[in-house]
């Protein structure tokens, strides 16, 4: 019972934590070392009295304890050695006063440390889970399935960046302020698309980092609550996993959008991201989340696949490809207006926006370009076609979920095949 | 903290004194607007790299050869030492450096000084 209120506190508080304790001691080391020390104290005292009343303030208390009691250890065994030396070094201890202060919520300026452009993405993702996520060294392993000390090496060497670099430790100044936080918009978002994507793994760890990042989004909201791509971030993701009890059978295939349960989608979470879209939208300062966001949307207000409103995604499409024309954007919108425009011209149309796309080459090595022509040419009953393209794609792919997927098409227009 | 901006540049040998007249008065007008700040350490430019001359010490005997690696595109061409607060403070200050120094594009290495504590030896 109090090892799960010890974990409770631990998930939701370890982040605001963590931050508070990075501002006064400056170390990232001793931050940790001081909140493990609590949260050990916490075990025992704890089982013994009880749980506090506010058990993260209880935890936040012990552990400036600590960082007391680490300066002060820290600062007799240098009275012997070098004063030089120490002088130098105390720039890096806080003072009791210091420590002893009010208890801001610092993690906005640790957000920032931790997606620091100066640190590259692998290092940002997994600073971002370890600090302000409360995961552990061996659950981000798991997650990102890497072994658990080439993870720990990431981290120390961010941390030694951070230190020996001196990475400061602020909300970004004005000018830098837009770029800086679409990195850390960039990282929440890469951390939910690790757990969502249906590539291989533990899919309770993959849930588990879906929902810290959902967690992390609405820190960031709740830090920044003005600005309408945080709104839109955190309504994608939960859009987005709304949808995941539907999105695949029990087996861990893939089903399509159109194929999907609809009366498995999370209703809560679609009502949540659809009033998050449009408080987002109403600020009229459009951006890609807000895009992607509102596509979402329109998918999820749809009671049934025939219901889809094609044309509103085709046009959102439209808007996002003028800021990013990545293939991934050119497919679904070409994908949406073969859609939108019934049977006979959409497809059509859809077709040869695809094949423009294709005609320089460059996407042929790219699974889901073969695999969305085939899609059209599959509705269109242009069935040969359509399993060369299956086959195509089949050959590219390499996530074992869309192996199946592509599989499951070819066999359906070739029986004979399996 | 004591950050050293490393200038790498594309050298360009066909770069006139009038190209590179705009260049200098960059550089010129960023030193005055360091030295104001206080931030102010060093600067100075390097002779290309066709100049450059490298010694390795090998069992005792020093092996001298001509030039670094010609392959790499952008060579080392000049330096700031910039005192700062921070990395981010760094960055603006990296950011307002030319970088075509040699003529050509380039970009700036920004690295932390590797602080000793005062009096202490420096190999310690």
């Amino acid at each position: 019972m109090d090892d799960a209120a010890i974990e409770a506190v631990f998930r939701s508080e370890s982040g605001r934590i963590m931050a508070g304790l990075i501002r006064v001691s400056h170390s990232f080391d001793l931050a940790e070392e001081a909140m493990q020390d609590a949260f050990a104290a916490a075990v025992i005292s704890w089982r013994a009295e009880g749980v506090p009343l506010n058990p993260a303030a209880w935890i936040t208390a012990t552990a400036r304890r600590k960082l007391i009691d680490y300066a002060r250890r820290a600062q007799t065994r240098r009275s012997n050695e070098d004063q030089l030396l120490y002088e130098y070094e105390s720039r890096s201890c806080a003072t009791e006063a210091e420590m002893s202060g009010p208890f801001a919520d610092d993690r906005l300026s640790l957000i920032f440390t931790c997606c620091h452009p100066a640190l590259n993405q692998e290092a940002q993702i997994a600073l971002t889970l370890r600090t302000l996520g409360g995961l552990t060294t061996t659950e981000i392993a798991r997650a990102f399935l890497l072994p658990e000390t080439t993870l720990a090496q990431r981290l120390v060497r961010a941390r030694r960046k951070i230190q020996q670099a001196r990475i400061p430790y602020q909300i970004p100044s004005p000018g830098s302020l837009p770029e800086r936080l679409s990195s850390v918009q960039a990282v929440l978002y890469l951390i939910f698309n690790e757990g969502y994507s249906a590539s291989s793994g533990d899919s309770l760890v993959r849930r588990e980092l879906c929902a810290e990042a959902i967690r992390l989004a609405r820190t960031l909201l709740e830090l920044m609550p003005a600005n309408p791509e945080n709104m839109a971030l955190l309504a994608l993701m939960l859009l987005h996993d709304s949808r995941r009890d539907a999105r695949s059978t029990c087996d861990g295939d893939l089903v399509p959008l159109e194929e999907q349960d609809r009366g498995l989608w999370h209703q809560d979470q679609i009502v949540e991201g659809i009033r998050l879209v449009e408080r987002a939208l109403g600020r009229r300062n459009l951006g890609p989340y807000q895009l992607q966001a509102a596509i979402a949307a329109v998918h999820a207000e749809a009671r049934s696949a025939g219901e889809t409103d094609w044309k509103q995604i085709g046009a959102l499409y439209a808007i996002l490809l003028r800021s990013n024309a990545s293939p991934v954007v050119c497919l679904n919108h070409a994908v949406a207006v073969a859609m939108s425009e019934g049977p006979e011209w959409g497809l059509e149309r859809g077709l040869a926006l695809i094949d423009r796309l294709g005609s320089s080459g460059e996407l042929d090595a790219y699974h889901l370009y073969h695999a969305a022509r085939a899609d059209l040419l599959r509705r269109m009953g242009r069935k040969q076609e359509a399993l060369e393209s299956y086959h195509r794609g089949l050959a590219l792919a390499t996530n074992s979920v869309e192996v199946r997927y592509l599989r499951r098409r070819i066999s359906e227009l070739d029986p004979s095949a399996s | 903290m004591r950050y050293m901006m490393l200038i790498y540049s594309q050298e360009n040998e066909a770069a006139t004194p009038e190209d590179m007249r705009p260049v200098a008065a960059a550089h010129a007008a960023l030193m005055e607007e360091a030295r104001q700040r206080g931030v102010f350490r060093a600067a100075d430019p390097l002779q290309s790299s066709a100049t450059a001359t490298i010694v390795r010490v090998h069992n005792g005997t020093a092996m001298v050869t001509d030039g670094p690696f010609a392959e790499t595109k952008e060579q080392l061409a000049g330096y700031y030492i910039l005192d700062c607060e921070d990395l981010d403070e760094a960055l603006e200050w990296a950011a307002k450096i030319p970088t075509a120094c040699a003529g050509g594009v380039g970009c700036i290495e920004v690295r932390p000084l590797r602080e000793y504590p005062r009096g202490a030896p420096v190999n310690g």
